[in-house]
């Protein structure tokens, strides 16, 4: 079959060529800018050596940042797994009224994240919004959730939790839907009870999907940035700045190019290296077998 | 199944309901507020707390001292449905070579292809956006049609990958070797005996595309100035410091209807069954 081995490429290249074009230069133009001055007053492509990275390792907003990070998003996608499992479990089989559930369970990811944000500003308006207005009505003070800190981060990973749960939600009840029956019969005719059958069967069988699924949602979330734009602008202060947030404020808003050239480096080698331990971790934790892709391939 | 099992997962099912429903009423409510119903504090009832108005419905849709959103839903509209369609048709050829022949280019195999394709939704947008201008810049599509769809293909070129090369996978071969027999070429098997085949997840691939290109506001946000504004750009500015928020909220409703009705849409496949082999 050699007319197949000079066909091959003709299906790989096209799409292979237009990613590494639209994606190779950016990516070389950042490493270059990362090594040179430019600034709004200096816009030039000079050699400055090391010397915007030495500032990215003073820089402790931008640690705090990364640190913030990796709690909301850590934080936010464990509670998304667990209610997103937890929902496709309760809509699989079994209940009335199923697909307007489904249905509804899916909106959110389908919204806009910026124009949910500013949807979600009124709602937390501290003296016009509902939630204060309901928490007063149970005699609770008004919550100030754009002036202080912690508020602000659980406004925040509310709006994060509202958005992204139907992902999850969605990845999962596809995942139950494929299972093969035989497991649960077999569980049925051992007399297995519900919560033994989840533990010994379902979950195990879920494993793969939930790693993928929570892997796909860390990276998305890693880049945060649009909501915390629109919901909180970062503040108050520097309170809900993600490291996304803060490459904005740094590269586009004060036009230090060069400076956030080596702060979006250093960003994306850590994020590289933190998602690649965690998908380590999380396959050893989920006793996922080593397996999948690379067994179909052959 | 117990009574009290019962109530207790239809309760839970209930409160996720109330959450998700929420903000959404929020935004209905508002939208027929003007400023007397804004002002004094939450209302909830139409008519007992607060007047109805359709003023904020009247500014986005050309009233006076209002916003035009119609241009700027077009505008996303072509942007969306260009780069998805560009995106999956490459997505799809290449996910296509991936499933069905072995790359060896030095070390690199096909599993590090598929990688390299689904690391790039690594990439923040804030890191590819000032490189992004420059290139646009150079190619004179700033503020343009064709300079957004050429950066949005970027975001969903790597998920109609991702989707398609495991669904490819799960096509059993034969389908390619019988219409190869049949006299068909690499290609023309693609084209006649898989794409008839890939309608799932083609399917899912679109949702997705349609999901992300629809809803991505950043790359409009700084690419794009006077000439060409999305639909998320258009919603966010109105929220300035003293946001007319009905206006607001009949934007922001206007703008998500039509991925809302993807979800009821999206729901029919799933039930179907044709989706669940697809995401895994």
């Amino acid at each position: 079959m050699d007319g197949l081995r000079r066909h091959k490429s003709m299906f790989l290249l096209p799409g292979l060529l237009t990613l590494l074009l639209i994606i190779v230069f950016p990516l070389l133009f950042t490493i270059r800018v990362s090594f040179s001055g430019w600034n709004v007053s200096n816009p030039e492509m000079d050699f400055v050596g090391g010397a915007n990275y030495v500032k990215v390792l003073q820089d402790s907003r931008f640690w705090a940042a990364n640190l913030r990070l990796v709690l909301l998003a850590g934080g936010t996608v464990l509670i998304q797994y667990l209610i997103g499992f937890g929902l496709a479990l309760l809509v699989w089989r079994n209940v009335r009224a199923r697909r307007l559930w489904r249905v509804l369970f899916l909106v959110p990811m389908m919204t806009t994240p910026v124009v949910m944000a500013a949807v979600w500003q009124m709602i937390f308006h501290e003296s016009l919004g509902p939630v204060n207005d309901m928490l007063a009505k149970l005699g609770i003070a008004p919550v100030h959730w754009f002036t202080e800190a912690g508020p602000a981060l659980a406004a925040l990973m509310t709006v994060e939790i509202w958005q992204w749960t139907p992902f999850m939600f969605l990845l999962m009840l596809a995942g139950l839907l494929s299972l093969p029956k035989e497991p649960f019969l077999a569980a049925a005719i051992d007399g297995a009870g519900a919560w033994r059958t989840f533990w010994k069967v379902t979950f195990p069988l879920m494993a793969p999907v939930s790693v993928s699924a929570i892997i796909i949602r860390l990276i998305e979330a890693s880049k945060l940035s649009d909501t915390v734009y629109v919901l909180t602008s970062g503040g108050p202060g520097s309170a809900t700045e993600s490291p996304g947030y803060y490459l904005y404020l740094r590269g586009l808003k004060e036009q230090q190019t060069g400076y956030a050239g080596s702060l979006s480096l250093t960003y994306l080698v850590l994020m590289v290296i933190t998602l690649t331990i965690v998908a380590a971790l999380l396959a050893r934790a989920f006793k996922v077998p080593r397996q999948s892709s690379k067994a179909k391939e052959q | 199944m117990s009574r009290l099992y019962a109530t207790f997962k239809y309760t839970l099912i209930s409160v996720w309901a109330g959450f998700v429903v929420g903000p959404f009423m929020w935004a209905v409510l508002t939208s027929f507020k003007d400023a007397n119903g804004v002002q004094g504090g939450a209302t909830y009832l139409p008519w007992v707390q607060y007047e109805p108005t359709l003023t904020g419905w009247q500014n986005i849709f050309g009233g006076a001292g209002g916003v035009d959103v119609v241009r700027p839903f077009l505008n996303s509209a072509v942007i969306t449905l260009v780069a998805s369609i560009i995106s999956l048709a490459l997505g799809a050829l290449a996910a296509y070579g991936l499933s069905r022949y072995r790359f060896k280019i030095g070390f690199i195999a096909n599993s590090d292809i598929i990688f390299f394709f689904v690391s790039q939704r690594i990439m923040p947008p804030v890191v590819l956006v000032v490189p992004f201008f420059f290139l646009l810049q150079w190619a004179n599509l700033l503020d343009t049609i064709p300079g957004l769809v050429i950066v949005t293909v970027a975001l969903l070129l790597p998920i109609a990958v991702w989707v398609m090369v495991d669904f490819f996978n799960g096509i059993p071969r034969q389908i390619d070797e019988m219409a190869m027999l049949d006299g068909c070429g690499p290609f023309g098997a693609f084209v006649r005996a898989i794409l008839p085949n890939s309608v799932p997840g083609l399917t899912v691939a679109a949702m997705f595309c349609a999901v992300f290109g629809w809803n991505d506001f950043f790359f409009a946000f700084r690419l794009t100035f006077t000439e060409i504004q999305t639909l998320p750009q258009a919603v966010v500015a109105l929220n300035s410091s003293i946001p007319p928020w009905w206006t607001l909220s009949a934007a922001a409703l206007f703008g998500m209807s039509p991925l809302i009705l993807l979800a009821v849409w999206v729901e029919r496949y799933l039930s179907k069954g044709s989706l669940p082999g697809v995401i895994r």
